[in-house]
């Protein structure tokens, strides 16, 4: 007998405390994963988002930094400058690095930070109670926008992959889903990379994960995956929109 | 033979391994409750499990363990290996 | 030892480098510009790293990840930037990061003017952001203590694991004096084994954080920090006193104005009157000894003269309590207080007392 799946050691034993079927807890095991395979969670430093994840400091087995909503960037920046050797990631989600930190997102690829960036595209904002977030879909009902986001009144979503790929110093940017287990396979290659390519130097990464918010969407987890596949898929294409040439 | 071990304490019962199950051999408990007041995931029919490891890569809180046993050589299927 | 003309905004940023800081994050804005000048050039020299960040908001969480990771490290703007990093500020101050943030104050509220100022008073020394906090708060007078008491500032933030802040005017900044430099002072670091370096076979993980969800916790780590503030106004009171000690009438004023403020005095003394100084250098935590001791003694009048509406004023009458009258004159606006206009005030007060 042997164990086909194992626990990673990226992770601390403590529960998650996000909402049934969230898909958050997904991409924590992801990121988690990849950075335990790539033998540097000795040395990685992470930088959690004010949101839903302002907890993620309990769950990522290596050192922690909360950081004020849409600073992680900063101060991920603040870290790597003075330890250029230690691996820096952020975690962040659709309000915090697509809203109030949107500044800070785009400079730090314009510095080509070398840092990696997952960024937890969920259409909504979660911990607060399921406002209108940046990528909030037109039509999309909110407690912000209860008729649906009209363009007219609450403008157009933010496509932040699309966005940062115009930058010079974003070397590797990327849109992946967490609905099946194709694309959680995708995904987990996809920041596997981000993580490659920060630890080569080659510049600042960034992953978009399309994650869903079952809570404040109104649906059953299963729903929840339907919804993502079927409204925000077409809205938010998966793909690479960046990557170093001849490959990572 | 594989196993499918769910930690029922860790499952919240959000029906997303039950959605991915190639083989449709997972429900949530109807008679089991636990502390936190969730149905945890159970399997119903063991024997047809293909150990496609679906139910792991999906379980948002890590409460998935699949057991596979080896043809031989005693070697570890492990992803991260 | 050998003198060197310097500006008062590069000497900040010399203070700094003598100090160990190796890390500098700022943002353009008028009137400390010379200090990231110089910092620009003079960090890469000794292997440090200069960083123009997007925003002074930006530039403080830079220096919040900076100091986590271990550094020392420095930040500096006018006013306004102060104004936006002031979020930045409680954060660090609740996770307990030393650094040193310097303000070179200029005319306000709002845009204002680039005219040297003093009306950042209250926001440096009563936190300046939410929540319960206080940062030591140093005010130089001249080119050289800028050069000693940067030096310093970065001796009490790890010492404390604080922010500390270093108030200045444009008047300091911009002005050459000549300074001794000597050899650069012993840096001893503390060890810093709560440092966010990566675990690098350390047991345990280390988080830097200044969540607190449950009351209980939260009152406890403020309870802790109060505690620490309470050990500073304990330890670091710091005040410079000029012809005190036989004063009739005590002028109470800091940074640049006690330079005009000394004149004054001087102008008094040949006079007959006998007029004396006390300068705040730390003003947070206030000095409060001098004052009180010199209540007690010959001083029958206070005057508190600043650049802002009187804003040390009630740090003065706080620290008094009623046992003397305390006089305020002040200028606002960018407005220069002059030495005329101290002098007409003091003698008015001489004159009331006779």
């Amino acid at each position: 007998m042997a164990v086909a799946t194992r626990r990673t050691q990226g992770l601390t034993d403590k529960q998650l405390h996000y909402c049934p079927g969230c898909t958050h807890g997904i991409i924590h095991r992801l990121v988690a994963e990849a950075i335990e395979e790539l033998g540097v969670l000795e040395k990685t430093v992470g930088v959690c988002p004010v949101g839903c994840a302002v907890f993620a400091y309990e769950y990522f087995n290596c050192d922690m930094i909360e950081a004020a909503h849409g600073r992680a960037p900063a101060v991920a920046t603040g870290v790597k400058r003075v330890l250029p050797e230690s691996v820096v990631f952020t975690y962040q989600g659709d309000g915090d690095l697509a809203a109030i930190g949107t500044a800070e997102t785009v400079h730090v690829a314009s510095r080509g930070e070398k840092i990696t960036t997952v960024f937890v595209n969920n259409a909504v904002y979660g911990m607060t109670g399921g406002q209108m977030a940046p990528t909030t879909l037109l039509g999309q009902k909110t407690t912000t926008t209860p008729f649906g986001r009209q363009a007219d009144v609450a403008g157009f979503p933010l496509r932040v992959a699309e966005l940062v790929a115009t930058i010079e110093g974003a070397a590797y940017i990327t849109r992946v889903a967490v609905n099946t287990p194709k694309n959680i396979l995708r995904a987990k290659k996809a920041i596997l990379k981000a993580f490659n390519v920060q630890i080569q130097g080659l510049g600042f990464s960034l992953v978009e994960v399309l994650s869903t918010c079952p809570t404040n969407w109104g649906l059953s987890p299963p729903e929840a995956l339907r919804w993502l596949k079927e409204k925000m898929i077409p809205a938010y294409p998966l793909g690479e929109f960046k990557a170093p040439e001849g490959g990572v | 033979m594989t196993q499918v071990f769910f930690d029922t304490e860790r499952c919240k019962g959000c029906e997303l391994c039950v959605t991915v199950c190639p083989k449709k051999i997972i429900k949530l408990s109807a008679g089991e409750i636990n502390s936190f007041g969730f149905h945890p995931a159970v399997l119903t029919d063991g024997e047809k499990c293909t150990g496609c490891k679906f139910c792991f890569l999906i379980c948002p809180d890590t409460a998935v363990t699949v057991i596979k046993e080896e043809g031989g050589n005693g070697k570890s299927t492990d992803e991260g290996q | 030892m050998e003198k060197v003309l310097m500006k008062g905004n590069e000497a900040f940023g010399e203070g700094a480098v003598r100090a160990g800081c190796r890390h500098f994050f700022g943002y353009p804005i008028t009137p400390q510009s010379e200090l990231p000048h110089y910092l620009a050039r003079r960090l890469p020299e000794v292997g440090g790293v200069y960083l123009q960040a997007e925003s002074e908001v930006a530039a403080i969480n830079m220096v919040y990840g900076a100091a986590a990771a271990g550094a020392r490290v420095m930040t500096s703007s006018s006013s306004p930037g102060i104004s936006l990093m002031q979020e930045g500020i409680s954060y660090i101050a609740c996770a307990e990061l030393p650094c040193v943030v310097v303000n070179i104050m200029r005319g306000g509220p709002g845009l204002g003017n680039i005219a040297a100022s003093q009306a950042d008073y209250f926001q440096a020394v009563k936190g300046g952001g939410h929540g319960d906090y206080r940062l030591p708060v140093l005010a130089p007078a001249s080119v050289q203590e800028v050069i000693d008491l940067v030096v310093t500032a970065f001796d009490l933030a790890d010492k404390y694991r604080n922010p500390v802040m270093v108030v200045g005017d444009g008047i300091l900044g911009q002005m050459m004096e000549p300074v001794k430099l000597g050899p650069p002072p012993e840096v001893t670091t503390p060890p810093k084994p709560w440092a966010t370096t990566g675990t690098l076979g350390r047991k345990s993980r280390n988080i830097i954080n200044s969540l607190y969800i449950e009351p209980e916790e939260l009152e406890k780590v403020n309870l802790r920090l109060q505690s620490k503030y309470r050990r500073m106004e304990e330890e670091e009171k710091r005040w410079e006193e000029y012809h005190a000690t036989d004063a009739e009438v005590v002028i109470v004023a800091f940074g640049m104005v006690a330079r005009i403020a000394k004149a004054v005095v001087d102008k008094m003394r040949k006079a007959g009157i006998p007029v004396g100084l006390i300068r705040p250098v730390t003003l947070y935590p206030f000095p409060d000894q001098p004052l009180v001791a010199g209540s007690s003694g010959p001083v029958k009048a206070f005057l508190v003269a600043e650049m802002n509406a009187g804003q040390m004023l009630e740090d003065v009458r706080l620290a008094l309590c009623g046992r003397r009258p305390v006089h305020f004159y002040g200028r606002t606006g960018g407005m220069l207080t002059s030495v005329a206009e101290v002098e007409g005030k003091v003698r008015e007060i001489w004159e009331g007392l006779k």
